[in-house]
């Protein structure tokens, strides 16, 4: 029968695209971490973006990473999520799931939400259109022709717009958004597909203080519910939120620890902080 | 929730759409009374001329719907669209040939005229069944549509987009047009299908039949009109709306967004074959004239006048633009492609959303003028 069941599998499409979608249930995190990086190597032409980069991240944790440019923060992240493959090592998310062996959007639907540096939502729709467009729902085209929103997806959507702070602009469009909201709203669209493992791609580049502010609170508000990741250049703004940093440089883990331990670490200081 | 109160529902946000179904809806009514009950000498009859035109007007403005459906909903432009107008409109040229019966110039009962002058000792099996009007009107939705769907299935899975897409169904149209000249693929060759008798046994002559066909187009329109609105209301439509303005993120999210441009493509295809039967009992003819690569750009002109994305505009930029080719050529014949190519011009540098765009303009001007002398700031 089992070789039956493959030829099966193969045979649909669907299948043969993408692993299909692992419900949360299936995510275990009963060792403490939900993310496991072990001896992850990437080299692009010679060129060692990653070098045996090991790092784990616990269920609920807020982490920054910090790092020089060419540190390996945007490969790393792309390791996660499916979009390059490590040439060497393993990622795994919770005990059970090999994110190597999953495609992107089952990393996806696993739960792995990430959001870009450079924000895009989708202008001519209002906030809540944003949100309702990014719900998990049944996306196949004759059940959304005839979608309704039930009354606990509409508090859903109320609910993700309090948090990321834009209930009172609801009805506008998000073309008019400012570049701050934006990101907001992005984030928003992210926590809309219920992810338990949030990567955030330098959140607060080009956003005035008050937005950064404000980008800290929801970031901090995030955590324990959500597992987050900020990558993040702006060190004032890492202080302000980061209880656990790690400094990556060339590809590896330099220091770890709180960002004062950090600060004061000379290899540290040596390669970014100081010089 | 009932149907009806749907209809309200969809019909509260859109001021637009209220006014042109009015509109519609009083045209249809009138137009027959001041064409049957207005004595001819009357400064308010409506001639039959002006009936048939009104209904090649009103099938005009349904194929813009279509067009509008998929580019100023989905972003695709298609510069073929056409194509599948003519298409409905062959399907139907077929059957109303079929009705001639022994009644064409050779008398044959069997055959078509054009086929008896070809020689031709049978029908070809692709003209079988068009003698029943229900097998006919399966084809106007089907053949447009079945095309639509291995073209867009083809290119969409591909992810050919923009221009690239442009081009391809322009060759698809204009591939069409070169086949449907040859006389060998049994369709009439260069002159086509013509020289109708009847619909139905109604005599596609009289005044009575002609108005039927006129009420019916409109109805028609009314009805692609509150099926199109229903779509770009649901959640099918913001997600094609979404796809339009950033695909790639639509695509993140997880929606297929090849099968989402199929579905609207295919849809608007079978809505421009519906358009194309209607037009052919009206103006008598169906040539393979009608593919031609200059009819879908005009078609692309009519919604970029009237506006985009808002349905009612395709309407309205449908209508005034072929009245003014009516007014053109009727006048001023060598005028219409360079009024055409400048009106185009004055679009799209001046009004990049359109006439209904243009109230809107108007609209805001006012208000901030008005804001400034309150002296009010929001």
């Amino acid at each position: 029968m089992k070789p039956l069941h493959r030829l099966r599998g193969m045979m649909n499409r669907r299948r043969a695209l993408d692993v299909p979608p692992v419900t949360a249930g299936h995510l275990d995190v009963s060792h403490g971490p939900i993310l496991y990086i072990e001896g992850v190597s990437v080299s692009f032409d010679g060129f060692k973006a990653l070098n045996k980069l090991t790092l784990y991240i616990d269920d609920g944790e807020l982490r920054c990473i910090i790092g020089p440019n060419g540190a390996g923060k945007t490969t790393m992240m792309d390791v996660i999520t499916g979009k390059t493959r490590p040439d060497k090592g393993t990622v795994y998310f919770g005990q059970t799931l090999d994110l190597t062996q999953m495609s992107e959007t089952a990393i996806a639907a696993a739960g792995i939400g990430r959001k870009f540096q450079k924000p895009t939502v989708f202008p001519y729709h209002s906030v809540f259109e944003n949100l309702e467009l990014a719900m998990q729902a049944d996306k196949r085209v004759w059940s959304t022709l005839f979608a309704e929103l039930s009354g606990e997806q509409r508090d859903r959507i109320d609910e993700v717009m309090t948090i990321v702070g834009l209930q009172a602009l609801s009805r506008g469009r998000a073309a008019l958004l400012s570049h701050g909201q934006k990101q907001w709203l992005e984030i928003g669209m992210l926590l809309m597909q219920n992810p338990r493992l949030l990567l955030v791609d330098e959140p607060v580049a080009g956003m005035t203080h008050q937005e950064m502010d404000r980008t800290a609170e929801l970031l901090v508000s995030l955590a324990g519910k959500h597992s987050v990741v900020v990558v993040e250049h702006d060190m004032e703004f890492v202080r302000s939120i980061a209880r656990k940093v790690t400094v990556l440089h060339e590809g590896s883990v330099l220091a770890e620890g709180s960002m004062d331990d950090v600060q004061n670490d000379p290899r540290v200081i040596d390669v970014y902080l100081g010089a | 929730m009932s149907r009806t109160s749907l209809i309200t529902q969809m019909l509260t946000n859109d001021r637009g759409g209220r006014v042109f179904l009015a509109v519609l809806a009083a045209v249809i009514v009138a137009v027959p009374v001041l064409n049957l009950a207005v004595p001819e000498s009357s400064a308010l009859h409506v001639s039959t001329y002006t009936v048939t035109l009104l209904g090649k007007y009103l099938c005009y403005a349904l194929l813009a719907i279509a067009l509008d459906l998929v580019w100023g909903y989905c972003g695709i432009l298609s510069l073929g669209h056409a194509a599948f107008f003519a298409l409905g409109g062959y399907a139907m040229g077929m059957y109303l040939m079929r009705r001639i019966g022994d009644r064409g110039v050779y008398g044959n009962l069997d055959l078509p005229d054009f086929m008896v002058f070809l020689n031709w000792q049978e029908l070809p099996w692709y003209w079988h069944g068009f003698d029943s009007f229900l097998f006919a009107m399966l084809m106007v939705v089907l053949v447009p549509g079945l095309l639509a769907f291995v073209f867009g299935w083809l290119a969409f899975r591909s992810r050919v987009t923009g221009v690239y897409l442009s081009i391809i169904t322009q060759a698809l149209t204009f591939a069409l047009m070169l086949a449907f000249f040859r006389n060998e693929m049994g369709f009439g060759g260069n002159n086509g299908l013509t020289d109708f008798k009847d619909i139905l046994g109604f005599d596609l002559q009289s005044d009575t039949t002609r108005l039927g066909l006129f009420v019916i187009t409109g109805a028609m329109l009314a009805l692609a009109y509150l099926l199109s609105r229903y779509i770009v209301s649901s959640k099918l439509g913001r997600v094609v709306v979404a796809i339009r303005d950033a695909e790639d993120r639509a695509r993140f999210i997880g929606y297929r967004v090849e099968l989402y441009k199929l579905w609207v493509f295919v849809f608007a295809a079978v809505l421009a074959g519906i358009a194309g039967a209607l037009y052919v009992p009206q103006v008598g003819i169906i040539n393979p004239g009608e593919f031609s690569p200059l009819n879908s750009i005009e078609l692309v002109v009519w919604v970029a006048v009237g506006g985009r994305g808002t349905l009612y505009g395709a309407v309205i930029g449908a209508v005034l633009v072929n009245y003014a080719k009516t007014f053109f050529t009727g006048a001023l014949p060598e005028v219409w492609l360079f009024a055409l190519g400048g009106l185009f011009v004055v679009v799209t540098v001046l009004l990049p959303r359109g006439i209904i765009g243009l109230a809107g303009q108007i609209k805001t001007h006012r208000q901030a003028k008005a804001g400034k002398q309150s002296g009010a700031l929001t």
